[in-house]
C-alpha cells in the first residue's frame, strides 16, 4: 500500500515483525507469560474442569446404563435398581453441575484479570513508543489493540485453553481403553486421524493468516469511521458526506469480507472431523467384522469399542472448535504483541539515568543531524549553545527546521547524529521523570482533554490547588479571559478542548505548560491563533515570569522575535544567523527579509 | 464521565426475540438456508445413530453369528456410515457459513446505517457524544447487538425438537410426560431469572467497554501533550481505572453466566432421571411398556447438548438488547438540519447578510444517566456566544471580521455556511435564509476554511478535491494560490501523495495551505477564512493574499469574510466589523474604526505599541548608561 510508504516518513510504526514471525505456538505461549492472572490457582481451577468433564462423560453413560441393566434387563425391568441408579446419577449431575459454576467463576475471574493486566501494559507501551512510531500508526487501530484485540482473547482464556487441556485427557483415556479391546482397531483408528492432523495444521495456518486480516479490518474500519466524527465540520462545509459515506462502506465491506472469508474456513474446518469420524467408524465396521470372521474379537468386543470412538471423537470435535477460538485468540495477542514487542526508539534511561538539579538550564547541540526515517535530511550538523536564563527566539521560513529542532531539544526524537546537551548531560542519559519536568514544550495544537478547564490548567500538576491555578493565571495575565467565561475553572471545554476558541485552547495549553514550572520553557508557536493583544500581553508577563529561567519560542510573528534576548534564524536545516533582533535587522541577511515581510504585513 | 444506573427492560427476553426478528425479516434467506442446514445436522445427528445400530444389526452380528460376510455388505455398511455423515458434515458447515454470513452481514449493515447517522446528525449532537463512544456504538454495539445469530439457527432447530419430544411424551403417557416436560417452565424460569440478574450487568459492561475506548482514544490523540508533561504514568493509571473496572463487571457477568450454563445443561439430565424414575413407577403399575420409556428417555438424552444451543442464544440477549439499544439510539436521533426548496444557483459572488444572529451553544454533557451512553442534551447549561450580530457583505466585497480569541468569531463563520443554525435571526445568501436553500446548495456557494484544519488519510488530490471531478490544472491553480504548488511537488508521489491519518506527514503549515487550496478550487461564491493562515510564515502568507487579491479581480471572484489579527489581511477588507464577547461593538472602514473604536486600536496596533514601548524603556536604559558614562 502506498500510505505506508508515505506515513514511514514522518513515523515509524510498529515493529510488527516479530510478533508475526513467531508461529502460532509461541504467540500463545509468549501471550500467556505477558498475564501471570492466568497461571493463578490454574491447578484447582484444572481439577474443577476434570470434575465437571467426567461428569459430562458419566452422565450419559450412566443414562445408557440404567436403560440398559435396569429398563432392559433380563426377565424384565429391574425397578430398584433404575431407583438406585436414577438417583446416583442426579447426584453426578449436580456435582457435575456445581464444578462447571465453580470452574465457570474461577476462569472469569483469572482470565478477565489477566486481559485487564494486557490492556493496561500495552497501553502503557503505546505511550512510552516514541511520538515517530505513534505517528506511524492510526489511532483508530492503536485504540483497537488495547480493546476489541483484547476481547478475541477472552472466548479462548474463558473456555478453548481449558477445553483443550480437558479434551487431551480425553483422548488419551479413550485410546488406552481402545487399545485394550483391539489394539489392531486402536492403530486404524488413530491412523484415520492422522490425516485430519496434517489437514488442520494446513488449516490452522490458513485461518490463523484470515484472522489477522480480520484484525486488521478492523483498525481500518474504525480508522474510517474515526474520520467522519473528527472531521464532521469538514465534511459538512463540504458537503463531502457522500464521499465519505462511500469511504466508511468500503471499510466496513471488507471487514465483513474478511470475517465471511474467515467464517467459510471454519464451516471447511470444522465438518472435517466429522467426516474422519465417520470414516473411522466405518473403518472400524468394516475391519472389526473381518477380523470378528477371522476369530480375533467378539461381537460385544466391537460394539462396545465402537462406543469408545464416539467417545474419542467427540474430544476432536472440541479441539477443531478450540483450535479457530485459538487462531482468534492469537491474531488479537499478535496485535498486542506488536505493541509491546517494538522498542521505544527514544528511551527512558530509567533509574541509570541522571537526575538534573533544579535551576537554569544551559542547552548545548553538538554537530547535530537530522532525518526522518526514509526522509532527507532536515537539519545539518547544527551546533549551538544557549545560556542558562536566556530568551531565544526562533526563526525561519516554514520548513526549515525549526520544529525538529524543537522535538530534538525536548528529546521527543533523538539525533541522527551528534548529540544534545542540558547542562553538560547527554539529552539521552536524563531520566524521564527528571527531564519532563524540567524540560517543557507547548506543540502549536494544544490538545485539550475532555474535562474542566480547571483540570486542563493542572494536567501538568495535580497537586496544584484553585487557588494556584488563579495565581497562575494572574501571572500570565489571563485573569481577564477567565472573569469572561461564566463558569470559570469549571468550564467544560469538551472533546479535544473543541467547546473553546483555538486561541483559547492555546492559552490553556500555555497555562498548563507554565503551572508545571519547568526550567526550560519551549514554545513552538504555541500563541499563533491568539490575538495580537492578548499575546503581547502573554509575552510581557511570559517575560516576567520566566525570568531566572530558559525560554525558546518558536515563532511566525517576529513580535517574538523583537522581545528576546537573541535570535536564531534557520534556514534549510542550518543556523544561518544568531544576535539580538536589533543587530540582526540591521545586517542584510533571511532575518532582515523575514522582518520585512512582517512589518509589510502589519501596514495597510 | 460517569455511568448512571444502567436501564433495565422489563421484557427484555421479548426485546431480544424482537432484535433478532429484525435480522430475520432482513435476510430471510439466509436464515432459512442456515436453518435448513441446521435441520439437516439435526436430522442427521438421529440418522448417525440410526444408521450405526442398523450396521450392527445388518452387517456386524450377522457376519460373527455366520462366520463370514461379503465385500457388498460391507461396503453397504460403510457406505451408509460416510453416506450420513457427508450430510451431518454439509448441515454442520451450512449452518456455521450462513450463520456467519447472516451475523456479518447484519453488522455491515447497522454499521452503515450508524455512521449514515454520524454523517447526518448535527455538529450539535456530535458534540454532546465523545468520539470514542461513537466508535464503540459503530464497533462493538452494533457486534454485542447481532451475537446471537451465530447460534440461532440451531436454536431455532432445537425448538423445533422440543416440539416433536413434547408431542411425543405427551402421546407415550401422561404422567411421565407431566414430569419430563417440568423441565421447561424450569428452563423458562431459570432464564426469567437470568435475564433478570444479568441484563443491568452486561448493560454497564457494555458501557464500561465504551468508556476504555473513549479512554484510550482520548489518551492516544493527546499523546504528544502525554509525552510533553511526562503523564504517561498518570494516564495510564486513569486507564487502569477504567479497564479494572470492565474486568470486574466482567467477572460479575461471568458469575451469573457460570451459573446459568452449568444449570441450562443439568436440568435436560435430570428431566431424562426424573423421567426414568417416573416410568418405573408407570412400569411397575403396568400402565406403561418398557419400549415406550426407553424411546422417551432417549429422546431426552438426544435433547440434552442441543438444548445448550438455546442457552448460547439466551446468554447472549441480554448483551444483544443493551449494544441494539445503543445503536438504536444513534439511528432514533434526530434534530438533522432541514433543507429548503431553493436553489442558490446565482452567478458570481453572493451576497451575504447576517441578520440579527444570536448562538448558544449546549454544554458538552453525557450525564443524563441513563446508562445508554447518549446524552439527551435536555436540561444543559447554554453558554451564550454571539449576541444580535448584524452585518452584510454586498456580491464581491470583502469583509474583515476582527476581535480578540474567545470573542465568538469562529462560531459566526461556522454559521455563514451553515454548518450549524443560529438560534435567533438569520443568515440569508442572496437574500434567501440558509435555512431555505436546498441540500447541498450552501455547500455548493460557500467554502470555509477553519482555523483548525482537517485532512483525510488521502492523497493531496484527495483532499483538495473531495471527490469532485475537477481537472488536475485547476487543482495545481488553487495548489498554487495557497502556495502548496512547491511542496506538493516535492512530495515523492506529488499529488498522488498520502498525506496519513489527518495529514500526519504534513507540517501545520502545509495542512493549512492544502485546507486553503481545497476551499478555493471549488471557485466558491463566498469564501470564508477563520484565520486561515496562522501556521504560515509572513511571507508566504503576503504571497497567498496577493494571490487572493488578484484572483479578486478574475472571473467575478467571491464575496470574502475573512477572520484576521494581520493588518496585511484587514487591509484587503472593504470592511471591518469589530466583535467582543459576541456582540458587534462597530462596523466601518480600517481607517474609521481605528478612529473611534478603542479596542479595536489596541488589538490591531497591539506589537507597534509593544515595541514603541521596548524602545522607550531602551531609550530610557540608554540614557541611564549615557549618564553613567558622563559621571
Amino acid at each position: 500500500m502506498s500510505a505506508v510508504s508515505t506515513v514511514e516518513k514522518v513515523g515509524t510504526g510498529l515493529d510488527e515483525g516479530a510478533a508475526n514471525r513467531d508461529g502460532a505456538l509461541a504467540t500463545l505461549r509468549r501471550g500467556l507469560r505477558l498475564s501471570p492472572e492466568f497461571r493463578v490457582g490454574l491447578p484447582v481451577t484444572l481439577l474443577l474442569g476434570l470434575v465437571a468433564t467426567v461428569g459430562r462423560v458419566v452422565v450419559p453413560i450412566a443414562v445408557q446404563q440404567t436403560i440398559d441393566r435396569g429398563l432392559q434387563a433380563e426377565g424384565g425391568p429391574d425397578v430398584a435398581f433404575i431407583r438406585t441408579a436414577v438417583l446416583l446419577s442426579a447426584a453426578v449431575v449436580l456435582v457435575t453441575a456445581l464444578a462447571a459454576y465453580l470452574m465457570n467463576v474461577r476462569l472469569y475471574r483469572t482470565s478477565e484479570g489477566g486481559l485487564a493486566t494486557l490492556r493496561i501494559k500495552a497501553f502503557r507501551h503505546v505511550h512510552d513508543l516514541s511520538m515517530l512510531t505513534q505517528s506511524g500508526e492510526r489511532r483508530g487501530s492503536l485504540v483497537s489493540r488495547v480493546t476489541g484485540d483484547v476481547d478475541q482473547i477472552s472466548q479462548f482464556m474463558q473456555w478453548g485453553g481449558l477445553m483443550i487441556i480437558v479434551s487431551m485427557g480425553q483422548l488419551v483415556v479413550a485410546s488406552v481403553l481402545m487399545a485394550v479391546y483391539s489394539w489392531q482397531l486402536a492403530l486404524l483408528v488413530w491412523a484415520s486421524f492422522l490425516p485430519l492432523a496434517f489437514a488442520l495444521r494446513y488449516f490452522q495456518r490458513l485461518l490463523s493468516g484470515a484472522y489477522t486480516t480480520v484484525r486488521e479490518r478492523v483498525g481500518d474500519m474504525l480508522a474510517a469511521v474515526g474520520e467522519s466524527v473528527v472531521g464532521a465540520s469538514v465534511i459538512r462545509a463540504y458537503a463531502a458526506e457522500e464521499r465519505t459515506a462511500r469511504r466508511i462502506d468500503e471499510s466496513v465491506e471488507s471487514y465483513r469480507r474478511a470475517q465471511t472469508r474467515a467464517q467459510g474456513l471454519v464451516a471447511l474446518t470444522f465438518p472435517s472431523s466429522e467426516l474422519v469420524a465417520a470414516l473411522a467408524t466405518a473403518a472400524v465396521v468394516v475391519a472389526g467384522t473381518l477380523l470378528g470372521v477371522g476369530g480375533h474379537l467378539t461381537a460385544g468386543e466391537l460394539v462396545a469399542f465402537l462406543f469408545l470412538v464416539t467417545l474419542f471423537v467427540g474430544p476432536m470435535q472440541v479441539a477443531t472448535e478450540v483450535l479457530n477460538e485459538a487462531q482468534n485468540a492469537v491474531a488479537g495477542w499478535r496485535r498486542v504483541l506488536g505493541v509491546l514487542d517494538t522498542e521505544p526508539d527514544v528511551a527512558d534511561p530509567g533509574p541509570a539515568g541522571r537526575e538534573l538539579p533544579r535551576g537554569p538550564i544551559e542547552v548545548r547541540f553538538e554537530d547535530v543531524s537530522f532525518a526522518y526515517p526514509g526522509g532527507p535530511t532536515v537539519l545539518h550538523e547544527v551546533s549551538v549553545d544557549i545560556a542558562p536564563r536566556s530568551r531565544i527566539a526562533v526563526v525561519g521560513e516554514t520548513g526549515s527546521g525549526k520544529t525538529t529542532f524543537a522535538k530534538l531539544l525536548t528529546r521527543l526524537m533523538d539525533p541522527v547524529e551528534g548529540r544534545v546537551l542540558v547542562d553538560g548531560v547527554p539529552l539521552d542519559r536524563v531520566r524521564f521523570s527528571s527531564l519532563r519536568e524540567r524540560i517543557v514544550m507547548v506543540p502549536q495544537d494544544g490538545f485539550l482533554f475532555d474535562a474542566s478547564l480547571g483540570d486542563n490548567i493542572r494536567y501538568g500538576r495535580p497537586e496544584a490547588t484553585d487557588e494556584d491555578l488563579l495565581l497562575a493565571l494572574t501571572e500570565l495575565g489571563l485573569a481577564d479571559w477567565l472573569e469572561g467565561l461564566p463558569r470559570g475553572l469549571d468550564t467544560p471545554v469538551g472533546q479535544r478542548g473543541e467547546s473553546l476558541s483555538a486561541g483559547e485552547r492555546q492559552l490553556v495549553a500555555l497555562a498548563r505548560a507554565y503551572l508545571a514550572a519547568p526550567d526550560l520553557l519551549v514554545l513552538d508557536e504555541a500563541t499563533s491563533a491568539v490575538d495580537p493583544a492578548t499575546e503581547v500581553r502573554l509575552q510581557r508577563a511570559l517575560d516576567g515570569v520566566t525570568r531566572g529561567r530558559t525560554a525558546i519560542s518558536i515563532a511566525h510573528r517576529l513580535s517574538t522575535a523583537e522581545a528576546a534576548d537573541e535570535v536564531i534564524v534557520f534556514d534549510h536545516g542550518r543556523i544561518v544567523q544568531r544576535g539580538p533582533h536589533t543587530e540582526l535587522v540591521a545586517e542584510p541577511g533571511v532575518y532582515a527579509d523575514l522582518h520585512a515581510s512582517w512589518i509589510a504585513q502589519r501596514r495597510i | 464521565m460517569p455511568a448512571g444506573p444502567p436501564k433495565v427492560e422489563p421484557h427484555i427476553l421479548r426485546e431480544g426475540m424482537r432484535v433478532l426478528w429484525v435480522a430475520v425479516r432482513a435476510e430471510p434467506a439466509v436464515f432459512t438456508l442456515s436453518v435448513a442446514a441446521s435441520g439437516l445436522y439435526a436430522a442427521m445427528t438421529v440418522a448417525s445413530a440410526w444408521v450405526l445400530g442398523w450396521a450392527t444389526d445388518h452387517v456386524v452380528l450377522p457376519a460373527f453369528r455366520e462366520g463370514r460376510t461379503t465385500a457388498g455388505t460391507l461396503t453397504a455398511g460403510a457406505l451408509a456410515i460416510v453416506g450420513v455423515a457427508v450430510l451431518k458434515a454439509l448441515g454442520v458447515g451450512g449452518r456455521r457459513f450462513f450463520a456467519g454470513l447472516m451475523q456479518y452481514r447484519m453488522q455491515a449493515r447497522y454499521r452503515r446505517a450508524v455512521t449514515r447517522q454520524y454523517l447526518r446528525l448535527p455538529l450539535a449532537w456530535h458534540h454532546r457524544h465523545p468520539t470514542g463512544q461513537l466508535l464503540s456504538n459503530a464497533n462493538a454495539d452494533v457486534e454485542a447487538a447481532w451475537a446471537p445469530i451465530a447460534p440461532l439457527p440451531m436454536a431455532v432447530g432445537v425448538v423445533f425438537m422440543l416440539v416433536v419430544a413434547t408431542v411425543s411424551l405427551l402421546l407415550v403417557d401422561v404422567p411421565v410426560a407431566l414430569v419430563g416436560l417440568c423441565v421447561f417452565p424450569a428452563i423458562a424460569l431459570i432464564n426469567v431469572v437470568y435475564q433478570r440478574r444479568l441484563s443491568p450487568l452486561a448493560a454497564r459492561a457494555q458501557q464500561l467497554r465504551a468508556e476504555v475506548s473513549e479512554v484510550a482514544h482520548e489518551s492516544f490523540e493527546g499523546g504528544l501533550v502525554v509525552k510533553t508533561l511526562g503523564r504517561e504514568r498518570a494516564e495510564t493509571e486513569r486507564f487502569a481505572e477504567r479497564a479494572r473496572a470492565l474486568r470486574d463487571a466482567n467477572v460479575a457477568v461471568g458469575r451469573v453466566r457460570g451459573l446459568f450454563d452449568p444449570l441450562l445443561e443439568a436440568l435436560p439430565n435430570l428431566g431424562v432421571l426424573a423421567v426414568l424414575l417416573v416410568g418405573s413407577m408407570r412400569l411397575e403399575a403396568g400402565a406403561l411398556n418398557a419400549g415406550d420409556l426407553v424411546s422417551v428417555s432417549f429422546l431426552f438424552t438426544l435433547l440434552a447438548w442441543p438444548i445448550r444451543a438455546l442457552g448460547w442464544v439466551l446468554a447472549e440477549v441480554p448483551r444483544s438488547v443493551v449494544g441494539w439499544n445503543r445503536v438504536r439510539a444513534v439511528l432514533d436521533a434526530s434534530g438533522s438540519l432541514p433543507y429548503g426548496e431553493h436553489p442558490l444557483d446565482g452567478d458570481g459572488p453572493a451576497g451575504l447578510e447576517v441578520r440579527e444572529v444570536r448562538f448558544a451553544y449546549e454544554e458538552p454533557t453525557d450525564e443524563d444517566g441513563d446508562g445508554d451512553g447518549v446524552g439527551n442534551g435536555v436540561g444543559n447549561g447554554k453558554t451564550h456566544v454571539l449576541h444580535d450580530v448584524s452585518f452584510a457583505a454586498g456580491p464581491g466585497r470583502t469583509v474583515a471580521v476582527v476581535g480578540p480569541t474567545g470573542s465568538g468569531k469562529s462560531t459566526l463563520t461556522g454559521l455563514l455556511v451553515r454548518l450549524v443554525d443560529p438560534a435567533g435571526g438569520a443568515v440569508l445568501l442572496d437574500g434567501i435564509d440558509a435555512r431555505q436553500a436546498g441540500r447541498g446548495a450552501v455547500a455548493a456557494t460557500a467554502a470555509l476554511v477553519p482555523q483548525q484544519t482537517f485532512l483525510f488519510d488521502d492523497t493531496v488530490r484527495g483532499n483538495v478535491t473531495l471527490g469532485a471531478d475537477i481537472p488536475d490544472e485547476q487543482v495545481w491553480q488553487a495548489l498554487r494560490l495557497a502556495q502548496a504548488d512547491g511542496f506538493v511537488a516535492a512530495l515523492p508521489d506529488g499529488m498522488d501523495t498520502r498525506v496519513g491519518e489527518r495529514g500526519a506527514t504534513l507540517s501545520g503549515g502545509q495542512r493549512q495551505r492544502l485546507a486553503l487550496a481545497r476551499a478555493v478550487v471549488r471557485r466558491p461564491r463566498l469564501l470564508v477564512l477563520d484565520d486561515a493562515t496562522s501556521s504560515v510564515d509572513p511571507q508566504v502568507e503576503s504571497r497567498i493574499l496577493q494571490g487572493l487579491r488578484a484572483a479578486q479581480g478574475e472571473d467575478g471572484g467571491s464575496t470574502v469574510v475573512v477572520v484576521a489579527y494581520r493588518k496585511a489581511t484587514i487591509s484587503l477588507a472593504d470592511e471591518v466589523v469589530y466583535i467582543e464577547h459576541g456582540r458587534v461593538l462597530d462596523r466601518g472602514p480600517h481607517a474609521e474604526l481605528l478612529e473611534r473604536s478603542e479596542g479595536y486600536r489596541n488589538l490591531v496596533n497591539a506589537y507597534e505599541r509593544a515595541e514603541a514601548e521596548r524602545d522607550a524603556v531602551e531609550d530610557g536604559r540608554d540614557a541611564i548608561e549615557g549618564e553613567e558614562v558622563t559621571a
